[in-house]
């Protein structure tokens, strides 16, 4: 059985045990209540800022956090902790840190190898040896580097050793937890691109996460913002460049630098008033309202959910 | 409108090289080649080489490997030169010589002086004898053989419970990680001293009726309560330390990246965590060793250590204080071989960590 979709998230919740002082425990809500699909070979963009959530939304679907509610389907299949060992072959992640995900005591072979040797993918050495060569000349890396360990490679170089890592095994969809932010900017450009075109040659499907509106709009088929654990605007990226809808998603696309010094000068940009209320004491009702120019006796109230707008353009917002 | 250019024109206070001096075709592309020389990269080394090279570096930590093997050497070959035995009293043709008794180094008795004149050849006793007319060299031999033993076992020991209680609370985390470290809290405070005099006296009396006949009784009954004492106490520290490097090991992303490919804890814990926090256990296990030597010494030196006939460097340490003023040299040999073994040990433990700590990387 197999749908239009490859991946579908529905409703999934994270919350995370804290314990506020002696015996006294209270859940923080990492990720509450968040939806959304992708379609084979389709990118779609997750943004927010930091300590939205998105890392979290990513782990959960990979099952290395335990989700606290909902459910994830695979190719129409439900994720459960019995099949997650199987799916890993099928889903896999590139880490946001390229300096702490890769073992500082293995060499870049064994790094890219993990992958195959732990679900026996070769039967000779030889076999093995082929394939994490062709995988490193895939993500760009010499071939002959492949004995050395990864401290001795720069910051680039070691998220193409991750990236290697997990398309070691083939899979029809990866999740990229913020896999260009710990770069620097010209070398950001080089792995992105480098991302479009693995797309293009193996048809994987990515869930790309950014708090970088300007990449993920190069990069993305579709995108979802993210705000303090719920999703509140999802569209196609051309629409929601052109045609934002959410109070949130307009004042994150005015800060996003324009390369031409006109538009920039006419431009208003919209500076949010206040904090960002803290994940373990959520306000009643939208959790942006505090933030929220448009925010009415509605929003303190009642929490709104995403609504189609047309086209699958999903807002949630009860003004807008 | 505005001439196109002059969106480019030098701000005269700017630093910029000033671009629109240069037309497009003034401008090459970078070959490959050229591309590739902006990757430089270190000459490969593997973790323990790289530390190897390092320590080799530390002129400290090299002495002490030299001392340490030239004492390992000196236990292991002199006993096989030198033709006394530890316990035997001198005899000159076949009688006892009671005239060999506590001898200065490189001296002879009246009997063996006589032997000689008549033309025997006989072995020197490099550090004189003691009170008992035993050759003080050989026994000084023995003695530092068993500290060694003791301190290499003892280390050993503690190394087996304190890797595996610790690895077991680490990994396991939560409550199971806190009732544990509860327990190693108990015991840590503890009087250490006391508890080990305490133990190694009740040891001695409910042990000696059970090993009674055994292989074991070779050994003595104080040898195996020491042995005891050290795995019951001393491991906590140990424990502690293997439970904090892995709780830090657990947090890396690459512990999460191995379950996100699907690998087993066990796995984990053999490919990922252990090999991580090797270098660690290795080093406070070489500074463990001098330790129990000490503690070995102390309690032979209070006459709770190994069993007479046997020597210790401390029991011998103990014996020479009676004739203090007499012979000093007797206490002087055995505690300069303490001194030099508890210092080596330690000097090559602190060059370990130096050379091994990825964080004082040079
Ligand atoms: N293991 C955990 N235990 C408790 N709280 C956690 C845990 N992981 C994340 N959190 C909390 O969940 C919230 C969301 O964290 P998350 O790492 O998903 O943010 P993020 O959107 O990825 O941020 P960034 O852009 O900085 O990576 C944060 O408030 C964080 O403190
Ligand atoms: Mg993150």
């Amino acid at each position: 059985m197999s749908s239009e979709y490859l991946v579908e998230v529905k409703d999934l919740k994270q919350y995370f045990p804290v314990s506020t002082g002696f015996m006294k425990k209270t859940s923080l809500k990492a990720v509450d209540g968040v939806s959304f699909s992708i379609r084979p070979g389709e990118t779609l963009g997750l943004v927010g800022e930091s300590g939205c959530g998105k890392t979290t939304v990513g782990r959960t679907i990979l099952r290395l956090y335990q989700p606290t509610g909902g459910e994830v389907l695979f190719d129409g299949r439900k994720v459960t902790n019995s099949n997650i060992t199987e799916l890993r072959k099928e889903m896999q992640m590139v880490f946001q840190d390229p300096y702490s995900s890769l073992d500082p005591r293995m060499t870049v072979e064994d790094i890219i190898g993990e992958p195959l040797d732990v679900h026996k993918l070769y039967s000779t050495r030889a076999e093995r040896r082929e394939k994490i060569l062709n995988l490193m000349e895939l993500v760009g890396l010499n071939a002959e580097h492949a004995r050395r360990y990864a401290h001795e490679f720069s910051g680039g170089q070691r998220q193409r050793i991750g990236i290697a890592r997990a398309l070691a095994v083939d899979p029809r969809f990866i999740i990229c937890d913020e896999p260009v932010s710990a770069l620097d900017v010209s070398i950001q450009a080089q792995v992105v691109n480098m991302f479009e075109d693995l797309q293009k040659q193996l048809g994987v499907a990515y869930l790309f996460i950014a708090h970088d509106l300007l990449i993920v709009r190069h990069i993305s088929d579709r995108i979802a913002v993210m705000y303090l654990g719920k999703i509140v605007e999802i569209a196609d990226a051309d629409e929601l460049n052109d045609n934002p809808q959410h109070p949130y998603t307009i004042s994150l696309l005015s800060a996003v630098p324009i390369p031409d010094p006109k538009i920039t000068r006419q431009r208003k940009r919209i500076i949010l008033q206040g904090d960002v209320p803290s994940p373990m004491h959520m306000p009643t009702g939208c959790a942006f309202r505090s933030r929220c120019r448009y925010a009415t006796e509605q929003c303190a109230r009642e929490c709104p959910s995403l609504a189609d707008r047309g086209n699958g353009h999903m807002v949630a917002c009860w003004n807008k | 409108m505005a001439d196109k250019n002059n969106d480019f024109k030098k701000n005269p206070f700017s630093l910029q090289v000033d671009l629109s001096r240069f037309s497009p075709s003034q401008f090459d592309l970078a070959t490959e080649e050229e591309k590739a020389q902006q990757e430089v990269m270190s000459e490969s080394t593997t973790f323990f080489k790289d530390g190897m090279r390092r320590l080799k570096k530390n002129p400290l930590a090299m002495m002490s490997i030299v001392v340490l093997v030239l004492i390992v050497l000196a236990c292991v070959v002199g006993p096989m030169v030198v033709p006394y035995g530890y316990e035997e009293m001198i005899s000159v043709n076949g009688r006892r010589d009671k005239t060999a008794k506590n001898l200065m180094p490189f001296t002879w008795s009246k009997n063996e002086q006589k032997a000689i004149d008549e033309g025997q050849k006989l072995f020197p006793h490099i550090l004189g004898t003691d009170e008992q007319c035993r050759d003080y060299f050989v026994r000084i031999l023995y003695g530092t053989r068993v500290s060694l033993a003791v301190g290499l076992f003892a280390s050993i020991i503690v190394l087996i419970i304190g890797l595996l209680y610790g690895s077991v609370a680490g990994y396991a985390g939560g409550r199971v990680d806190l009732i544990m470290m509860r327990i190693v809290d108990i015991i840590y405070s503890l009087p250490d001293m006391l508890m080990v005099i305490l133990l190694s006296v009740i040891m001695k009396e409910t042990l000696a009726p059970l090993i009674q006949n055994t292989v074991l009784a070779g050994l003595g009954v104080n040898m195996i309560s020491l042995f005891l004492v050290f795995a019951l106490l001393y491991w906590v520290s140990m424990a502690r330390l293997v439970r904090g490097q892995i709780l830090t090991i657990k947090e890396n992303e690459y512990i999460l990246a191995a379950r996100s490919i699907g690998a087993k804890p066990a796995r984990i814990i053999r490919q990922h965590i252990i090999p991580n926090c090797l270098s660690v256990i290795i080093i406070s296990t070489a500074l463990q060793v001098p330790s129990a030597i000490f503690t070995e010494s102390f309690l032979s030196f209070l006459g709770m250590g190994v069993q007479a006939p046997m020597p210790s460097l401390g029991s011998l340490a103990n014996a020479a204080r009676s004739g203090l003023q007499s012979y000093p040299h007797k206490l002087v040999f055995p505690a300069v071989v303490i001194c030099l073994i508890v210092l080596s040990f330690n000097l090559l433990g602190d060059g370990l960590r130096d050379a091994f700590d990825p964080k004082l990387r040079r």
